[in-house]
């Protein structure tokens, strides 16, 4: 049974076609890398998929929930995905530990003391526990990234969605955001990135989905898509990032 | 004949200085609270909705407050509602605040980043709850500096009452040169008082800008 199924999904912006006619299975424990050139469609099928953007023909199910355009429905499905994004988007005006505490508080009616605990104890997971009362502002791109998973992580999502996630970071801070990314797929969690970290897709990941023009191009076990790409465009944009 | 001494003139002003702040506070408080449904009305980004505000706003903002006030008081009378000065001066001051502060704040609104709203959305919260501890804490800082600027517009605009006969600072100050023939005198007193009352609002939005600058 799988976590997220994405089935025949069409996405136009106006006369633009952008997803055509999108397949993808996501089973529960596993981790899906998204890599593409840039308008080949991965970041609009990542935001389809939690409904960040609605799509106009086929249907998306993510733990047995359907995702319609339909606010009520969004709201419950957002228990399930969680989303960090390329430019992390914390409160700025809120400490780290009260950015993490927000949601359950306000969506899940957790009470202060059990959220400030939960809080601290994710915080402590991404390798900031002593950073509860830091603002966005004085932290690094690195440690605004790993807080910006633990008040993703806060809510249990069953996914999580991770949109260029490292793509506005120094390359020297990326390596921090993706160690937290390991840890996560060694405790199971289902994960679905659109990446332009290929080491990271082909070590870690497990499933590699290479998009090209609104269409899913080529996927497989991510060793033997990186070891044996099949299309020709595949190929050159491999030979081009690698 | 009665004769005005200086400090005849100065406290007759004076006393009409009330009625500017009064009014000047009217507007600012009843147009800040019409400015405030606007803005949370328009976030809802209901077409309708949203088409209806910015006729709204473009109707205040595109016509003199002048023509405003000649409408609220002589249309008014006109079709056979009788307003007082204090009603027509009040209303229509009401209703032109509303719209420029509608505007500074939607701005302030706009000014955050998108993904802020996606950040919430994604982490489940409903859109009051999005506005009530995300948007609205955050564009109130920016917001500030603008609006205490805008009062000072308020003050000066509550002038124009005088052309209906409301008795605020500058009809005063007409009638006591009608009965003075001074009005070097009395308009320079008159002038010095609205300085007085608008500078520190100025001093007050520059400082608060500076400060808001310092914290981002």
């Amino acid at each position: 049974m799988s976590l997220v199924s994405i089935d025949q999904i069409h996405k136009y912006y106006g006369e633009n076609h952008v997803l055509k006619g999108v397949d993808l299975k996501v089973a529960p424990g596993e981790v899906v890398s998204i890599i593409g050139r840039s308008g080949s469609g991965k970041s609009t099928l990542l935001r389809c998929i939690n409904g960040l953007e609605a799509y106009q023909q086929g249907a998306i199910v993510v733990d047995s929930q359907a995702v319609e355009d339909d606010e009520y429905k969004l709201r419950l499905l957002s228990r399930s995905v969680g989303m960090v994004f390329q430019n992390f988007n914390l409160f700025p005006h809120m400490t780290a530990g009260e950015n993490v505490m927000l949601a359950p508080k306000l969506v899940l009616g957790q009470d202060s003391k059990t959220s400030r605990a939960h809080a601290q104890e994710l915080l402590e997971k991404v390798g900031l526990g002593d950073k509860f009362d830091a603002y966005p502002n004085n932290l690094s791109g690195g440690q605004q990234q790993r807080v910006a998973i633990a008040r993703s992580l806060a809510m249990s999502p069953k996914v999580l969605l991770c949109d260029e996630i490292t793509s506005a970071l120094d390359p020297e801070l990326v390596g921090e955001v993706l160690k937290v990314l390991e840890q996560l797929k060694a405790e199971g969690m289902t994960l679905i990135l659109v990446t332009h970290e290929m080491n990271f897709a082909r070590d870690v990941g497990d499933t590699v989905v290479f998009m090209h023009q609104g269409k899913v191009w080529e996927t497989g076990p991510s060793d033997e898509v990186f070891a044996s790409p099949q299309t020709s465009e595949l190929q050159s944009f491999i030979s081009a990032v690698l | 004949m009665m004769q005005f001494s200086d400090w005849d003139i100065l406290r007759n002003l004076l006393l009409a200085a009330r009625w500017t702040l009064l009014l000047s506070l009217i507007a600012f408080t009843g147009g800040g609270l019409v400015g405030l449904c606007l803005t949370l009305a328009r976030s809802l980004r209901n077409p309708l909705i949203s088409g209806f505000i910015k006729a709204y706003v473009e109707l205040f903002q595109g016509t003199p407050l002048l023509m405003q006030l000649f409408l609220a008081f002589f249309g008014l009378s006109l079709i056979g509602i009788d307003v007082d000065p204090w009603t027509a001066a009040g209303l229509s001051l009401t209703l032109f605040s509303s719209a420029f502060l509608h505007e500074i704040w939607r701005g302030c609104i706009d000014a955050l980043p998108k993904g802020q709203w996606e950040a919430c959305r994604t982490l489940g919260l409903s859109y009051l709850q999005t506005m009530r501890y995300v948007i609205l804490p955050q564009a109130l800082r920016i917001a500030i500096a603008p609006t205490v600027g805008f009062s000072v517009q308020i003050v000066k605009g509550t002038a124009l009452a005088s052309i209906i006969g409301f008795v605020e600072l500058t009809k005063a100050g007409t009638m006591l040169n009608n009965a003075t023939f001074q009005p070097f005198k009395v308009f320079a007193m008159v002038a010095a008082l609205y300085f007085i009352i608008c500078y520190p609002l100025s001093l007050f939005a520059k400082h608060l800008e500076n400060k808001t600058h310092v914290t981002r």
